[in-house]
Formats: C-alpha cells, structure tokens, sequence
C-alpha cells in the first residue's frame, strides 16, 4: 500500500477524477440544455382525446402530450382530484391545448385514467396566432369577405398561399410603421426641438417667429406625407383583414381566425419525415431572425442575440484601449513601491466586486452624473425628458467595461512581464528610447496576452445579466440599437440582451408552461453565442502568437 | 593584488602606433554599496579588437556595458570616473544616450532577434532614425547582411520570421542588426558562448573580417577565442583591471602571476 503511494499513482488518480467531475458537470449542463431547447422546434403530433373534467363530464379536446409524471396519490387528494381507485402512484399527463382565448388557459394537467380514446387525425392543424398562442383545430373553410374560397380537399392548399400573402402585406405595413412613419415622427420632433433650444438660446424674437414659419411649412409637408402613408396604412390593413378562415375546435366549437392573426399554420399528422426536419430547421431559423411576441413567450430572440453581441463588441472597444494603457503605465512606466503595490492590488481585487455592485455605479455615475450632465450641456430643449441621461446601450457596454477592466489589466500587465529583458536591451543598444522600443517591440510581443484577456473579458461580459438590468437592458426593446436611420449606430437606445432574456422568460413570464423551451433554448443561443464570440478571439490570439512566437516558447 | 602595487596595469605597454577609441578613466562602478568595478583605467586602441577575459563575477560585461551606458538601466547602479570617446566625456551631462547607443553597438550573449522579419530586424535601426526610402533601406538591409556573412543563406527569405532562424544565424542577424546603422564601436558580449562551433567559428571570422571597419571589444570566457580573434587583451579579477597587453604577450609571457595562473587554467 505504501509503496502504492509512492509511485504517485492516487495523485493521478485524484487529478483525473477531478477532470472528470468538471467534464461530466459541464457536458450535463449542456446536454440539458440542448435536449431540452432543441426538442421545442420539433413539430409534435396532435392527439384528439376524450378526457374526463374534474365535474366529472367528457370532453373532447385535441392537444399535443408535453411531458407525464408520476404524483402521490395524497398529493392529489390534498389538491382536491377525487380519486376512485385506490392506488398509491398515479401518472398524470401535461397536454397543451392551445385555445387560450377559448380555455383560458393553454397547458392542463390530465390523470392518464381520465384520457381515453386516443386518435390522431390527419387534418389536425396547429395555427400559430399573432395574439392568444396557438390554435389547435380543424379547418372548414376559407371565406374572402363572405364568399367561399375553398372548402374540402383544396382548402390546404388555398390556405398556405393565402397565409403567405397576408404575412407579406403584415411585413409590408411593419416597414412603413417602423421606418417610414419613423422618419416623420423624428423630423417632427426635431422641429419642436429646434424651437425650443431657439428659445432658450434667447434668440431674437423675430428669429424665432421666422423659424416658427419655416417649421409651420416643414410640418405641413410632414403631415401631409404622414396623412398619404396613412392612406396607404389603411388600405394595406383593409386588404389583410379581407380573408377568414373557419375552423372548429375538437369539442365541436365553431370559430373565425381572421388571416392577419395568423404567423404560420401546420399540419403535423400528415408531415413526412422530411417535412418535419425541414420545419424544424425553419422553426430554428425563425426563433433566432424574428421578434419575441407576446411577453416573450412566443416568438424569436432576434433582438436579443443583436443586442448581446452589439454590446459586448462595443464593450471590448471600450475596453482593450483603457486596460491596455493601464497595464502599460503600471507595468514600464510607474515606480515600483508601495504605492505601486496598492494599487496594483486595488485593482487586480475590482475583479471581486460583485456584478451587481458596478450596476449602481453604472446607474449612478455614468447614467445619471455623466448623462445628465450631457443633457444638460448638449440637449437643454428636450429636457426634463432625458436624451442620454437616461439608461441605454452605451451606458450599458461602459459598466461591463469597468467590470472587466481588471481582466484585461491582470493579463496585459503578465505579458508585458514575460517579454525577455533581451529583447528590450536589444532594442535600447540601438539607440532606441524606452518608448520606441515598448511600442515597437514590446507590445507587439505582447498582444497575445492581450488577447487573452479580452477574451476572458468577452465570455464574463457576454453572460453578465445583474448590473445591466440597470444600465440599459430591457424585457422589450422597440428597435435594434443600430438601423438604416441617421446616425446609424443608437448609443443611447435601449437594447435586449440574451442573458436578461433568460431571466425574463424564466422568472418573470406570465405563461410557465410556454415558456420553458424557450428558456433553454435562449440559454442554449447565449452559450453558443459566448462560445462562437471565443473562438473568433482565440483564433486571432493564436495567429498573432504564430506570428511572434520565439524558441524561448 | 592592490592598487598601490599596480598603479597602472598596462604601464609596459606601448601604444604609441595606435589611435585611441576609448579611454576610461579612474572609473568606479557601485552597485547599491557594493564596489563592482574599482578604479579602472584603460585604453582601447581603434579597429582592434580588444578582449576582456577572467572568471565569472570579476566585472568585464559591467565594463563593456558602461561603454554604451546599458548600466544606466540599472536603478542601483552608480558610476564615477570618466570614459573618453575621441575626446568626448560619454558620462557628461550633454550626451543623449540614444545617440550614444547608435555610435557604440551591442550584440548580446543570447541572440536576440525581434519578434518582427529578417528585413524588418536588419532596418529597425535606420526606421528609428527615420529612413523611410525604400532604396535605402533595401541597400542598407543587404550589405548589413553581406557584411554579416549572413547574406547568400537569407536572401531568398529576407520576409520570414526572424525566429525561424537557426541560433548562429540569429546572432549574425544581430550583428547586422547592430552594423546596419554604422556604429563606430562593436561590443561583443560573450557573442558565441550560445552557438554550436561551427557557427562559432563563422562568428569569429566575422569579428576578424569587421576590425578593419570598427573597434571590436569582446567579452569571452573562451581563452581560445581570445587567443585567436582579439590583437589586445585585458584580464579582470574581481573588479580589478589586473593586466592588459597585446594578445601575444599575454597568452605567452603575462607580467603577473594570476593571469598566468588564470589563462593556464590553475585557477577561475
């Protein structure tokens, strides 16, 4: 046994037990994820069952099975199921039901005793809705005003392409709300603007009133370019709303969708094995290109992936510069000594804070000191409404800057450290002064270090949620923080953000149920996300490594 | 050994057909409180080359640094005394160290190529005085290198890293490096003590063909190597210039006892 020891055989043992415990947590994590967010694109089949309501009548409903679980029988009678048998574990079975507009409510919990009669009919239809989440039925037919379009064996067909149409006049009418009706509004508001800032410049009156004239003109154009969009607006909205679709709920309920509700329909009985992959890849893509709907619980997390890595790139621009100089001052120009050394530490314990503390700062300080001191020097005329003092992107990648600050100093600083004396005397025996020979010798040779910690500080930024949640990331953000509209890039605009996300649809969201896959999922495209971020950095480090590596490596 | 014995290590010598590069002058070099170089005095002939021999620790590579004033980079390290360049005080208040550094070159024990090409290596120098010809450049980047002995094995690969070099055509690299920029004095620290023979052997062939252009002084704790590339020879012991004469009479007939007990190997 001793001898055992000696050979040092436990240690390895121990070493690799304890890589194994990492690997197997981390793959668990991920496996978790991605089992649980990839399986929601999957388009599940539609069951119609005859279910027994707890007053004991028959139902029929058509639903798609999510999960079955097995609960004590106590459980059950403490939440007042009457049970007839007397069995100690029933399996209950979570159905989404969709027709939230017609049950109230999307998801129920069923016996499987209660469920009988199980039948999957081949034209059950699943119909994502704009409002009210999905609807689970059957289609009769199609009206166009009141006429019948299609009805029976054509009906499919007529609706898909009908559907299609009404998605592209819906697209039409975003762009001219959004981005033209957009314009308008702006050029209107910098017209009030202008005459207030005239104002409180004190210009002559006579100035004003000139101004005031001009504006008058400006805005009867806008108006009257407003009033043709408008037009159009409502023409655009009177074509959408031309076609219903009638459908009837298991039960036997009769209902009208009108097309402009509809996002997508499907049939997932009747799709072949290729159809189903081919909408399961669709149903991915949409999830990442689209907008959230509905409380974040339907819908895509376009915005939210745009936010994310706006943010982070504009937090690593923020960044390299300051911590960069930082490091380099500390580490070549700054005199060793006490002082030095607390500082030093002051800095390398910033790492330490938690998050959330850097987020009131951020609040504070950035946002309210320096933004409302902007406003006040550069925006007087739209006060007391903020123009930067008010939370937003910039404020938000300026926090997560600060925060890794520490990162990017620690790292540079044990580059410039590792850089062989030789080199440098080599340098200075040139006749170069000290500041030649750090720029164009030593920093070089020391951007893979730098590297480094942006890359450290990229993947602690990208998952950082707490102190954004102050500066400048929301639940639902109007529009992207950078756009076709002068000047391009919104600094002070509010944005989504992967990581806040997660925490929205987890714990804030208003449908449990709905939500969950879209939980993972998100956690599943932030990590993605935090990891293709990596890679990028990590390839460029590894270039610029090739490129200075020395044999002293 | 003390000063009172030797007032003047090399007062047999004559150096009456030679021009004076370098002279030092009662120089005293202090670490902290420690007396690391005492009371040298000393002249360096021009486009000779001179060797500074003697045990590890005896303070010939702290003098040759003071000739470029490399020491200066040492916080604790304070200097008295004088050295003389064609009649220039390098240790007055005048000098800009920089300019120094570009008339007196250094080449170290370890090659220290940049991280950078075999071209871009060869034309930091003029870069830093602000060449920015090409044909300059190009001119001052081949004949460096041929000066170097370096030329016909780069010359198809003068873009490459500098590090994919082998360590004796790194070192010439540095050589050329450092004669790119028309220095007046060469110092050699212990140049080849990291090479194989071979590319030592070209190293001491590139020192005899450079005397002719400059003044070459070198460390070495190789005894044949100073035997061979060096016309004058200085002996250091503990900080202590102990003798300095031609090569030849020093590796044949030395006037002290320790450096014969040194250069036979009884000793060091």
């Amino acid at each position: 046994m001793k001898a055992w020891f000696r050979t040092g055989t436990p240690w390895i043992w121990l070493n690799a037990g304890a890589i194994a415990l990492c690997l197997v947590m981390v793959i668990g994590v991920l496996g978790l994820i991605l089992v649980q967010g990839a399986a929601h694109f999957w388009p599940a089949d539609l069951h119609t069952v005859q279910a027994k309501q707890s007053d004991g009548s028959m139902k029929r409903l058509l639903a798609e099975q999510v999960r079955a679980e097995d609960v004590g029988a106590a459980v059950l009678r403490d939440s007042g199921v009457k049970l007839e048998s007397n069995e100690l574990v029933y399996q209950r079975q979570l159905l989404k039901l969709g027709n939230r507009d017609v049950y109230g409510r999307d998801f129920a919990w069923f016996l499987s005793h209660d469920l009988s009669d199980r039948q999957e009919p081949l034209d059950a239809t699943v119909i994502e809705r704009r409002e009210w989440g999905n609807f689970y039925g059957f289609p009769v037919k199609l009206l166009e005003g009141d006429k019948v379009v299609a009805e029976g064996a054509q009906l499919w067909q007529e609706l898909v392409v009908r559907i299609e149409r009404s998605n592209d006049i819906h697209d039409e009418i975003n762009d001219i709300e959004r981005g033209e009706i957009g314009v308008i509004n702006k050029a209107l508001e910098s017209l009030r603007l202008g005459k207030r800032r005239m104002e409180l410049d004190g210009a002559p009156a006579a100035e004003i009133a000139i101004f005031e004239q001009e504006a008058q003109q400006q805005k009867a154009e806008l108006e009257a370019s407003y009033a043709v969009l408008q037009q159009k607006l409502e023409a655009l909205y009177e074509q959408s709303r031309r076609d219903n679709l009638i459908v009837v709920t298991a039960e036997g309920k009769t209902m009208t969708i009108n097309l402009s509700q509809i996002v997508h329909a499907f049939q997932p009985n009747a799709m072949s094995i290729m159809q189903k992959i081919g909408h399961y890849f669709g149903a991915i893509y949409a999830f990442l290109s689209e907008d959230p709907r509905e409380a974040n619980t339907e819908g895509g997390i376009f915005p939210a992936i745009f936010g994310t890595i706006t943010m982070v790139l504009l937090m690593a621009i923020i960044v390299t510069p300051f911590g960069v100089l930082a490091a380099i001052y500390l580490r070549e120009y700054a005199k060793q000594g006490t002082v030095l050394k607390i500082i030093r530490i002051s800095v390398y314990n910033l790492a330490g804070v938690p998050s959330i503390v850097y987020g009131v700062f951020g609040l504070g300080f950035f946002v309210y000191i320096m933004g409302g001191s902007i406003d006040q020097l550069f925006y007087p005329e739209s006060l007391p409404a903020p123009t930067v003092g008010t939370p937003g992107l910039f404020w938000a990648s300026l926090t997560l800057a600060l925060l890794t600050l520490p990162v990017v100093i620690v790292s540079t600083e044990e580059g410039l450290s590792r850089i062989p004396s030789t080199i440098r005397m080599g340098s200075l025996a040139l006749g170069a002064t000290k500041s030649e020979t750090l720029w164009k010798v030593v920093v070089p040779l020391a951007t893979p270090a730098m590297m480094t910690g942006l890359i450290l500080s990229i993947a602690r930024a990208a998952g950082e949620v707490a102190p954004l949640m102050l500066v400048g990331v929301v639940k639902l953000a109007p529009s992207l923080p950078i756009d076709g509209n002068f000047p391009y890039i919104h600094l002070e605009q509010k944005i989504m953000h992967l990581g806040f996300h997660v925490y929205d649809v987890g714990f804030q969201s208003p449908n449990v149920e709905a939500s969950r896959p879209l939980l993972y999922a998100t956690a599943l495209v932030l990590v993605l996300l935090i990891v293709l971020l990596n890679a990028v950095a990590i390839r460029l480090r590894n270039k610029l490594r090739e490129k200075y590596r020395s044999e002293s490596d | 050994m003390t000063q009172q014995q030797l007032p003047n290590a090399y007062t047999e010598l004559d150096l009456a057909n030679e021009k004076t590069k370098l002279q030092v002058n009662d120089l005293r070099l202090y670490y902290g409180d420690s007396l690391a170089l005492k009371n040298i005095n000393l002249t360096i002939p021009e486009k000779r080359v001179t060797a500074f021999i003697g045990p590890s620790g005896c303070g010939k590579s702290t003098l040759l640094r003071c000739f470029n004033r490399m020491n200066d980079l040492v916080d604790i390290c304070r200097i008295e005394g004088e050295i003389m360049m064609d009649g220039q005080n390098i240790y007055d208040k005048s000098v800009d160290v920089s300019e120094l550094r570009r008339s007196v070159g250094m080449v170290f024990q370890k090659p220290n190529p940049f991280p950078k090409t075999i071209y871009e290596n060869v034309a930091y120098g003029l870069r830093l005085q602000g060449v920015k010809d090409r044909r300059i450049l190009d001119e001052v980047v081949e004949t460096s290198l041929k000066g170097a002995a370096l030329w016909n094995e780069v010359k198809d690969r003068l873009h490459d890293n500098a590090f994919g070099l082998s360590g004796g055509q790194q070192q010439r690299l540095v050589i050329a490096r450092a004669i790119a920029i028309e220095p007046e004095v060469l110092l050699l620290d212990e140049p080849a003590s990291a090479l194989d023979p071979i590319s030592t052997l070209k190293i001491e062939e590139l020192i005899c063909e450079l005397k002719s252009r400059y003044t070459i002084v070198i460390v070495t704790h190789n005894m044949q190597q100073a035997a061979r590339v060096s016309d004058y020879t200085a002996f250091m012991y503990m900080g202590d210039l102990i003798e300095f004469d031609t090569t030849n009479k020093m590796f044949t007939t030395p006037s002290q006892q320790q450096t014969e007990d040194y250069i036979t190997g009884r000793f060091g």
